[in-house]
């Protein structure tokens, strides 16, 4: 499964899993935006574009789930997907470049379900599991 | 009961893990035997469901540098991020360290109670036109926005003046700002240590509920405990009341986010021992935590306004469905639970300036205390502990006892029980909202994936936690409140 839910006594944990560590970051946002809406509802009509830059991958996931919900609020949209630009290792880090799609938000045509406030450092990971790329952490709902 | 770490009992309603090893203080629970047990076990087997066990955390905790006295557990301790939630730690501040984990990412989620002049045969008859204007006033759950759109330089003023922004546009009284905790506005809020990207998420979102635990609740005075403290505060049984549960939204969420790098890299340039990435903290006398700590005060600001401007809208929606004036709804008190903030306390016999984390835990100040109302001050501050939708909520009142063991402080909530999605998986939202109307209590919510998390079987027994507290002598109950309308997001 590209990703899953996993439980947290107060909030949601999210873990992606993919052959490529881009395909892992765009499947987690996925999980991500999967807590907030039927995804189904969605369609890709508008597209964002998505950077971040953090020390580690792990933080560098956080960065980007938080980047997205940062560009969903300010915008007004309702997101269903993101494509990976490039995550390049610098000096510092890593950055993190990507586009991110979906509408504007329509609370009568778009599924509902839970807000996420943001991404936590609790149970964060990032881990190569019989070659696949493995991010998760938890999210304050 | 055996354990690798000791926990001895104190007395009935508190344990204690003894200072061993790096603790520089005890650990004291409020619990009793039925409640401590899963606590202990929890901590036995090294994990809660994969994550930190709360009583770890609360070690982890008293062993943070200048901790005084205890690393305090309230009764409704369960794991959270550093700090367990329910958790307190008082630091000292020369010597003591401020965290993220200790304020927690919702900076200043609480909890304000307003009075009104009706009784529940009053609203009974129009509960149900009742819930449906305040589900279509108060902007609540995913992609809402509120009435009050800010403009850039505009956030900043909010973020120093908290609900006096919003009492000087005219979305309130001058009353509201005295019977609010630091009276809607605590000191030291800098603005220009918030980031752009908080304060743009503030934009649109100033008076609205959020989700998850949120909500906002028309409930009635089930039972009076104490008439003394009850006729002080104006309350009596059979009275309707106003409940709103909420915080600063995303901005508090990005003050967080952004200092939890910041106070990272404090940790290791200060040399202290970082035990979970999300206990990291900074020494509160340095350029790192004088700059979290004006962030927090921003958040907690912020939070204050939130809970204004939706104070506002329930007046009007209850004005247009019962016919009485906006002005005749008055505001018993407005909570945090999720804050730190510099306060005064004895600690073996010397008078110390303190900063005093509550992580999921209440102030609740005794009798006498200058910081609470002088209506107040004969019986100590109420306090707000909000129930499940469709259990009940307390009104508690500080005692002097609570000033001494616990720097005044409370429980806030039950705690949760089952998680999210134990509770998507036992309930489905449409059948529990018909079983509550069945009830008598009227839900209204977007998402009903989201009412399902919220479960009533999904926490504790409130009434339960409540009373340890009350055991303990910390706190006191006042009264029980129950629901007839919930708003949730």
């Amino acid at each position: 499964m590209p990703y899953t839910h996993f439980d947290h006594i107060s909030d949601i944990g999210i873990r992606s899993e993919a052959p490529t560590l881009e395909g892992a970051f765009e499947d987690g946002v996925r999980a991500m935006l999967d807590v907030m809406f039927e995804l189904d509802t969605i369609e890709e009509k508008v597209s964002v574009e998505i950077t971040a830059g953090a020390n580690d991958v792990e933080a560098l996931f956080v960065e980007v789930l938080n980047e997205v919900l940062s560009v969903q609020g300010r915008d007004e949209l309702a997101l269903r997907s993101i494509e990976t630009g490039e995550i390049k290792r610098t000096e510092g880090g890593f950055t993190f470049r990507g586009t991110a799609r979906g509408e504007k938000i329509d609370l009568e045509k778009h599924g509902v379900k839970t807000e996420v406030k943001g991404a936590t450092y609790s149970a964060l990971k990032y881990e190569r599991v019989d070659g696949m790329h493995v991010l998760q952490c938890v999210l304050d709902v | 009961m055996t354990s690798t770490v000791e926990v001895k009992k104190v007395s009935d309603y508190l344990w204690e893990i003894p200072r061993t090893g790096d603790m520089r203080v005890p650990g004291r629970i409020y619990a009793d035997r039925e409640t401590i047990t899963p606590l202990i076990e929890e901590m036995d087997k090294k994990k809660a469901g994969g994550f930190t066990p709360a009583l770890v955390q609360v070690i982890n905790v008293a062993s943070l540098p200048g901790i005084e006295k205890a690393s305090l557990a309230m009764a409704d301790i369960h794991p959270g991020y550093g700090f367990a939630i329910g958790g307190v730690g008082a630091f000292d501040l020369d010597t003591g360290v401020i965290s993220v984990a200790g304020v927690g990412f919702d900076i200043n989620c609480g909890v304000r109670v307003l009075k009104t002049p009706l009784n529940k045969n009053d609203v009974e008859p129009k509960k149900v036109e009742l819930a449906n204007q305040l589900f279509r006033d108060v902007p609540a759950g995913v992609g809402s926005t509120g009435e009050i759109r800010l403009k850039e330089h505009e956030i900043d003023e909010l973020l120093v003046k908290g609900s006096a922004f919003i009492v000087e546009r005219g979305y309130g009284t001058q009353e509201d700002l005295e019977y609010t905790e630091e009276e809607g506005s605590v000191a030291g809020a800098k603005p220009e240590n918030v980031s752009h990207r908080a304060k743009e998420r503030q934009f649109k979102q100033v008076g609205t509920l959020g989700s998850g635990n949120h909500y906002l609740e028309v409930q009635y005075v089930e039972e009076v405990y104490d008439e003394k403290a009850a006729g002080v505060y104006g309350i009596h049984e059979g009275q309707v009341l106003i409940a709103i549960h909420c915080g600063s939204r995303a901005l508090g969420h990005q003050i967080g986010t952004d200092y939890l790098k910041i106070l990272e890299a404090a940790s290791r340039r200060y040399g202290i021992p970082i035990r979970e990435r999300e206990l990291v903290c900074a020494p509160i006398n340095s350029p790192e935590g004088r700059q979290y700590l004006s962030a927090v005060n921003c958040g907690i600001n912020c939070a204050f306004a939130n809970r204004q401007a939706i104070s506002h809208l329930a007046r009007q929606a209850f004005a247009r469905i019962m016919g009485i004036a906006p002005a005749e709804i008055r505001l018993l008190y407005d909570v945090a639970h999720n804050t730190c903030k510099l306060e005064t306390h004895d600690v073996d016999g010397e008078t110390k300036k303190l900063l005093v984390h509550r992580k999921g835990a209440t102030r609740a100040f005794g009798p006498g205390r200058v910081e609470i109302p002088a209506r107040y001050r004969p019986v100590g501050q109420p306090l707000l502990v909000g129930g499940t939708m469709g259990t009940a909520s307390y009104i508690l009142r500080g005692t002097e006892k609570g000033m001494a063991d616990c720097f005044g402080s409370a429980v806030h909530g039950a705690g949760r029980a089952l998680s999210r999605m134990q509770a998507k998986r036992t309930w489905r939202g449409t059948e529990l909202i018909k079983e509550l109307e069945g009830k008598g209590i009227i839900i209204r919510s977007r998402s009903k994936s989201g009412v399902a998390e919220e479960a009533p079987g999904a926490y504790k027994d409130v009434d339960r936690v409540v009373e340890i507290m009350h055991r303990a002598g910390v706190n006191q109950k006042v009264a029980r409140v129950r629901p007839l309308v919930c708003v949730k997001g």
